[in-house]
């Protein structure tokens, strides 16, 4: 097995009393001392600090020096309008596959001259490979490997950001600025992972430290592990690549169609075109076979991934399972999600989810649990 | 008070092992978000999984320290099971047992040696 590899920010996980553990071949911190139901609450109540470094920033610059070029590649790679992404915008996106499956998902920022991407951890490399073997014939693909990712989010995110980096507060929802400052060139987007409002912010990696020890100066601020940021998305509704989408289970299926634009569906200005347009077009039209869903376990029992779905408390097969579940600190209950066959994807259709061999009821519910707070 | 490799303390009250997790355990567990109990008179033999603690980050299993009936659980985990990490050794003690020779207990370790077992 290979060396784990450490973020910038490794020293001061651990001066800070985190438990690190190994995560898409990084030692990242779970928890601190605060324990995961405070820091989820803490960042619902005034602001979380996340170290999410071990993510993949990439940019893609057009050999031409035309953005329409990258964009118009990166279209064939994604089921998402890049063309139409206007500059200091970003927009959610996924990389498929012929089958339509999920490679990965993904935020990509028009900046102007480039497009920057934020890929997950775990599949950077394999994500980079793709891009470079699709675009090599039009752009320029390069991992941005000596900058720090950090995410500041919670309703007291704005006014402790504002303070150190002037101009964050005029930003909307998935806005992107570049700001430079005493920690160098910040490229801050307007977004998060938790439901909160919230930014994310590229910092030159030597000087990732000061600028996190100056936002936890602020008392507003804790930090906050991965313990905690997988509560916090689940409450978001938010999907985890590798448990809510995989190559198994396409966009449409996900409940993810929100994210495929006018111009890339059927009778669009450039309907399909991308890998597995076959497929995802044909859900987009018909609808698919399955839905990710919103479960609510009617019992204090967690509902985990993996748990299998029966459509009645005895008998019959399997109807789905759950791909993410655990308790919700904001919510105060179990909250899971998984796929269902659509005809049992309705808003309170009773189900059951089989917990240690006992049949337990669960309702399906809408997505997210707790309402989102972005500044829109 | 005794102590078992699996983290768990037994105390003897009125001729009932009284059964609980250590603090050390609670610590490790992480905060506690459901406690799913025995029936009472259910009989168990040692290593039986007689409980399951759920944490805000996975599911646990508390194994029957000894052989035995289930005589008493405290349902009050059920309603607020964040008494776990509050009060381990104290009100958030999980059942007690009717076991035929309360000298098992003399072989499991007390409190000093327990602290050296977690080190």
């Amino acid at each position: 097995m290979s060396e784990l590899k450490r973020t910038a920010l490794y020293d001061l996980h651990v001066e800070m009393g985190a438990r690190m553990v190994p995560f898409a071949g990084y030692e990242m911190p779970v928890q601190y001392a605060l324990g995961v139901m405070k820091e989820h609450l803490h960042c619902r109540a005034a602001a979380g600090l996340f170290d999410v470094s071990h993510m993949g920033q990439v940019i893609v610059r057009p050999l031409s020096g035309d953005l329409a070029d990258a964009a118009r590649g990166v279209e064939r790679m994604v089921p998402v309008d890049v063309l139409g992404l206007k500059q200091g915008r970003q927009r959610y996106a996924m990389f498929t596959d012929t089958a339509g499956g999920i490679l990965d998902d993904l935020m990509v920022a028009n900046r102007g001259d480039h497009l920057f991407l934020v890929v997950n951890a775990a599949c950077k490399a394999a994500d980079i490979a793709h891009l470079r073997a699709s675009l090599s014939d039009s752009c320029e693909v390069t991992e941005v490997a000596d900058r720090a990712l950090l995410a500041l989010q919670g309703p007291a995110a704005e006014t402790v950001l504002e303070a150190i980096a002037p101009g964050v507060a005029a930003m909307r929802f998935m806005d992107v600025v570049t700001l430079d400052g005493p920690f160098g060139a910040l490229w801050i987007s307007r977004s998060g992972y938790t439901g909160e409002d919230g930014f994310e912010v590229s910092v030159p990696g030597d000087r990732a430290l000061d600028f996190a020890r100056a936002l936890l100066a602020e008392a507003a601020v804790q930090p906050i592990g991965l313990g905690a940021r997988d509560s916090l998305r689940l409450e978001a509704g938010l999907c985890l690549y590798g448990n809510d989408i995989d190559t198994t289970t396409t966009p449409v299926e996900a409940a993810l169609s929100w994210a495929i634009q006018k111009a890339r569906r059927t009778d669009g200005a450039r309907a399909g075109g991308f890998p597995g347009a076959d497929r995802i077009l044909r859900e987009l039209d018909a609808g698919p076979a399955r839905l990710r869903v919103g479960l609510l376990p009617q019992t204090r029992a967690p509902m985990r991934e993996g748990t299998r779905l029966f459509a009645a408390q005895e008998g019959g097969a399997p109807i789905g399972a759950v791909t993410s579940g655990a308790f919700g600190p904001s919510v105060g209950v179990p909250i899971s999600m998984g796929y269902v066959p659509v005809d049992l994807a309705a808003e309170g259709t009773k189900l059951w989810g089989e917990v240690r061999g006992k049949r337990l009821p669960v309702d399906v519910a809408a997505l997210p649990f707790r309402p989102s707070t972005y500044k829109r | 008070m005794k102590f078992t490799e699996e983290h768990e303390w037994l105390r003897v009250e009125d001729d009932l092992v009284v059964v609980g997790i250590t603090g050390h355990a609670a610590e490790q567990l992480g905060d506690v978000v459901f406690v799913d109990l025995p029936d009472e008179g259910t009989v168990v033999s040692k290593d039986d999984e007689v409980v399951v603690i759920e944490s805000v980050k996975a599911a646990s299993d508390i194994l029957a320290p000894l052989d035995g009936e289930i005589v008493e659980v405290n349902s009050a985990l059920t309603d607020t099971p964040s008494m776990v990490n509050d009060d381990p050794l104290g009100e958030a003690w999980f059942f007690k047992m009717k076991v035929e020779d309360l000298s098992a207990l003399d072989d499991m370790m007390d409190e000093a040696a327990y602290k050296a077992f977690i080190g």
